[in-house]
């Protein structure tokens, strides 16, 4: 270590490969964030596909996997959701051991705040959903509340604190480590990681996939996977797909490093403010969506004063805090707040695409039926329901109440 | 946070406006004829474009009229507002300062991950 710190850390051994493109690949995926990464690992792990390609416009992880606030839950209302969740929170408990690489999984609990009767009704019958599916979920108390995190001021607000949903399973996890695990691993089986390779079009033919046209040429392909989040949609119009999607930013925020202060995650949908710790001490601290559309990554300042009006009214202990930085990530948006893990009318042209605002938390999991449904050109059953067809059929999986972020 | 020009009532903070979505969307003709494939692309299915963007504004907190906007959402700048009754703009009338279909504009975007 002292060593590579004399000569500018240049001679660190490379934790993946940087190839540049063969001409053919049996699967190409578009988007190297977690889940794109993750898709990858498991088409090359389970399916035993071995000539794969992830191609990514920046660096691994520098999209949504690097900018979200790492809440991980599974405690969804519908049925369809709450196997897709659970799922993906069944694969974290195990992740780091099945990676060999450490990706920091802390279950502290999550807890969903109630404000007013209706929120109360909402998350109780949430909660009895939940555990018919067999997922932990709980109701406490304002008490129990206040034992669990003394600084939260329950009373002498706007809208108080009537209860909460907990889950004690959900947690937080560190976000690059995903994307560098998932690398790592996908890598040694031989899968190329190309960065800084764009894709410009998607190429098709008699409705059956070519290729791929990157800024590193022409790669040729049996399968591509899209699992581009805000830019899926645009690549989709380059084979003349339209997706339903709304691709807008949602920004965080985080705070001066300061002493553990809140050992669990607790978000509040109905005032709009979430928040956990991180192990440097940050307060990670999660806004809202703009109204509009946008590709700028970047989000109004109106949005963060309004999530900074609630922290300090639910805490009035943060009120002095300095905030360090602030984000933006550009979010896709299905008109039900539920993902699209599907097949489309073009043979070999698969997507994976609108998580919105809580794709991080589903990364193993829709990594690992996504690599399914590619492998075996069918949905996993627990994606089944997850397919485009629904917007046709009108069987939609209208999970707003359980996203985080209302919209 | 954007500053709108309300073709009424003139430039006016974004706290008074709410969005309403992509513009010139046609309602299909033959409801009842008409496939379930179609309406779906009628009901779920918006323009997502990268760039410039034909959107709806309602002027909800002032004279509550309804309004169309041309916006660069690679960089949020917004190009051109009219009324609902005025002819459409033309889209080489703008400079489209996106040249990949996921590309990044030199100024105005937030993506430092891609910027040259």
């Amino acid at each position: 270590m002292a060593k590579n710190a004399f000569n500018g850390n240049k001679d660190w051994p490379k934790m993946w490969r940087s190839p540049e493109p063969r001409e053919f690949y049996d699967a190409i995926i578009i988007g190297g964030g977690g889940h794109g990464l993750g898709t990858a690992y498991y088409l090359a792990k389970e399916h035993g596909l071995k000539n794969i390609a992830v191609i990514e416009k920046g660096w691994l992880g520098g999209g949504n996997t690097g900018r979200n606030t790492t809440i991980i839950r599974s405690n969804y209302l519908w049925d369809d959701s709450a196997h897709l969740y659970e799922h993906s929170l069944k694969l974290w408990e195990n992740l780091s051991s099945d990676l060999n690489y450490n990706v920091m999984f802390s279950q502290r609990g999550v807890m969903n705040l109630a404000h007013n009767e209706h929120d109360i009704k909402e998350i109780k019958r949430r909660i009895s959903a939940n555990n018919l599916n067999g997922i932990d979920s709980l109701w406490l108390s304002k008490e129990e509340i206040q034992k669990k995190v003394p600084i939260m001021n329950t009373d002498n607000l706007r809208y108080p604190v009537l209860g909460a949903s907990y889950q004690p399973r959900g947690g937080t996890a560190r976000h690059d480590a995903i994307a560098w695990g998932f690398a790592m691993r996908a890598d040694e089986m031989g899968v190329d990681i190309i960065q800084n390779c764009e894709a410009l079009q998607i190429k098709t033919k008699n409705g059956k996939i070519e290729g791929v046209e990157t800024s590193k040429g022409f790669i040729r392909a049996n399968k591509v996977g899209v699992v581009a989040s805000g830019h899926s949609s645009v690549l989709a119009e380059t084979a003349g797909i339209r997706l339903p999607l709304q691709s807008k930013p949602l920004q965080a925020l985080v705070s001066e490093p300061i002493k553990p202060i809140i050992d669990t995650v607790v978000m509040s949908s109905a005032v709009h403010a979430y928040v956990s710790q991180s192990d440097k001490g940050e307060l990670v601290i999660g806004a809202g969506t703009d109204s509009y559309n946008s590709f700028t990554q970047r989000g109004g300042f109106d949005i963060i004063e309004e999530t900074i009006r609630a922290m300090v009214e639910l805490y009035p202990v943060f009120g002095k805090m300095k905030m360090l930085r602030q984000w933006g990530g550009i979010v896709d948006i299905c008109p039900d707040a539920s993902p699209i893990i599907s097949k489309s009318d073009i043979e070999g042209l698969f997507f994976n695409c609108g998580w919105g605002t809580g794709g991080f938390k589903a990364t193993p999991g829709s990594a690992n039926v996504f690599a399914h449904t590619i492998a075996k050109n069918e949905p996993h059953q627990i994606n089944a329901a997850f397919s485009l067809e629904r917007f046709v059929s009108g069987k939609l999986v209208d999970e707003h109440g359980a996203a985080a972020v209302a919209h | 946070m954007l500053i709108i020009e309300c073709p009424y009532c003139g430039r006016r903070d974004q706290s008074e406006f709410s969005n309403g979505g992509e513009a010139h969307v046609k309602r299909p003709d033959g409801s009842s004829e008409i496939s379930d494939r179609e309406w779906s692309e009628y009901v779920f299915v918006r323009s997502n474009t990268k760039g410039i963007f034909y959107e709806r504004w309602v002027h909800s907190h002032g004279c509550r009229k309804w309004f169309n906007c041309v916006r660069d959402t690679s960089t949020d700048e917004i190009l051109k507002t009219y009324r609902i009754d005025d002819t459409r703009p033309k889209l080489k009338d703008f400079k489209n300062l996106v040249d990949t279909p996921s590309g990044e504009p030199e100024l105005g975007s937030g993506n430092f991950t891609v910027k040259k």
